[in-house]
């Protein structure tokens, strides 16, 4: 496959942002002329309370970066033990991921820190609370890992053979590295979806921005106020994340 | 070398590749060509004389010494081994000089600066000097098998077995690729073929194993297999691959 200047369809162009901007402005007018004008603004309440807000912004940032490490560690090591010669890890592990997989979040969170954590003092709920959300977003993680590594042609591993490489040679330097680019547009999509899923936890009453926002418009009998600079505050963090994940794309990047 | 086999079985679920195959060259062959139609086992017997793949039964022995049974001695075995495959497998996140030097130091215990050296002194010779920054990707496919060639010489292996090296290539990058190989065999370097190239095999080969079904058809010096093929299948291929050419 061949790539010409200009024709990537991924690539950030000039025209790419005229476009952008003009759909916005189309959108907001539209939504303009529809909004209720009837609505107080009640701006001055929020921003005296932005430093709870902020408070639960940096909160939120510190829970998705630990979840996100926790979870492509775990994640990769499902993948492995879904392929592991030994068969009860390998049940294990495709067992795991397919419970996971078929059950909500909120149900995970609220099952696993009231009915073991909790009841078992194993730990705070913001602790219990990260793990949990790691462990969720692993089991998907594994999925995606197993699928970039299974892309790997088999021509590939009999190469990795021939030239004389052991089974740990072979995935070190033979597929992992080639599934790793394969795996990067699935896995940055999924750690955005563990940025946005980190909100669950304020279920375990942990004073991340989604409840801080929550206790703010509750004091405030405010709505919007507190709901547009949150859903501004996750684009935040989610935007570079999305960005760095395609730079890291075309770094990795070379023809098959 | 002498090869020898018997009673080899190596079956893929119900397809059996090899099926009861069992030869025995003569002593010091240094080319042994692996003849026979597409499907007949030629590949298969190939990736078992490198100890690539274990046979389900039967024995194989190169040199009089019976090769392992079992993956950690073929392990072992084929690191003396070097390989050269139809689609040429080079790994494609590397360059040419990495795809090279990399099994020279994580299999062969070679330093860095050894195996760069070794790499470059290779792929020098093969004459691909201009491109060992390059990835697959980069080269042509001649320059790619080639390359391939260049990273199973490289740790100086007893034994040297092609794939089909020349089947994906058109008729010039195949003329530059047997090319290579005949300088191989001529410098003393021993070699297994598995190829449809009859008319190149004539010219480098000292024995010719014929396969078809997954057994060994005929098992002769080279010279008496082109002058006087004993079986009609055999014949039969040989007047077929040389129809046009």
């Amino acid at each position: 496959m061949e790539t010409k200047p200009g024709s990537d369809p991924n690539a950030i162009t000039l025209r790419t942002v005229g476009w952008a901007a003009l759909i916005v402005c189309v959108l907001g007018l539209a939504l303009w002329t529809v909004f209720p004008d009837t609505y107080r603004w009640h701006w001055a309440a929020f921003w005296d309370s932005q430093s709870l807000f902020w408070r639960g912004w940096r909160l939120m940032i510190g829970i998705s970066l630990v979840a996100m490490v926790l979870s492509v560690l775990m994640g990769f090591g499902l993948m492995m033990g879904g392929r592991a010669p030994l068969e009860p890890l390998r049940v294990a592990s495709r067992g795991y991921v397919t419970l996971m997989r078929g059950t909500p979040l909120l149900v995970v969170l609220l099952l696993g820190y009231y009915g073991v954590v909790s009841p078992l003092q194993l730990g705070s709920a913001l602790v219990a609370g990260t793990v949990l959300l790691a462990m969720f977003e692993a089991a998907y993680l594994a999925e995606i890992f197993r699928g970039a590594l299974e892309s790997v042609s088999a021509s590939q591993r009999e190469a990795a053979r021939a030239v004389g490489f052991n089974r740990f040679q072979m995935y070190r330097y033979v597929l992992v590295p080639q599934a790793v680019r394969r795996a990067l547009p699935g896995v940055a999509g999924e750690l955005v979806s563990l940025v946005k899923s980190s909100s669950l936890l304020s279920v375990l009453g942990i004073e991340e921005v989604t409840q801080v926002t929550k206790l703010i418009n509750a004091r405030n009998y405010s709505a919007l106020e507190g709901y547009i600079p949150l859903a501004l505050a996750y684009l935040a963090v989610t935007l570079p994340l999305t960005w760095w994940a395609m730079r890291m794309e075309r770094r990795f990047a070379y023809e098959t | 070398m002498r090869l020898e086999a018997r009673e080899l079985v190596k079956a893929y679920g119900t397809m059996r590749a090899l099926d009861g195959a069992s030869f025995a060259t003569g002593d010091q062959q240094r080319v042994v060509a692996l003849l026979g139609p597409s499907g007949g086992g030629k590949s298969t017997l190939l990736r078992v004389l490198g100890c690539l793949l274990v046979a389900d039964a039967g024995a194989v022995s190169v040199d009089g010494k019976e090769l392992p049974h079992d993956e950690a001695g073929a392990l072992m075995a084929r690191r003396g081994n070097g390989f050269v495959f139809q689609g040429y497998n080079l790994f494609p996140h590397l360059s040419a000089l990495e795809n090279v030097a990399l099994p020279l130091r994580v299999v062969h215990g070679w330093t860095a600066a050894e195996a760069e050296q070794r790499a470059r002194e290779m792929l020098g010779r093969l004459g691909l000097s201009e491109h060992v920054a390059k990835r697959p990707a980069e080269m042509s496919g001649g320059q790619q098998q080639r390359a391939a060639i260049a990273r199973a010489l490289a740790p100086k292996p007893g034994l040297l077995l092609l794939d089909e090296p020349t089947s994906a290539l058109d008729p010039v990058m195949t003329g530059e690729v047997l090319d290579v190989i005949r300088e191989l065999a001529e410098g003393g370097q021993q070699i297994v073929l598995a190829t449809h190239e009859v008319a190149f095999a004539r010219k480098v080969a000292d024995w010719v194993v014929f396969l078809a079904a997954g057994k060994v058809v005929e098992s002769r010096p080279a010279e008496d297999f082109f002058a006087t093929p004993e079986s009609a299948m055999a014949r039969e291929y040989l007047s077929e691959l040389g129809r046009y050419r």
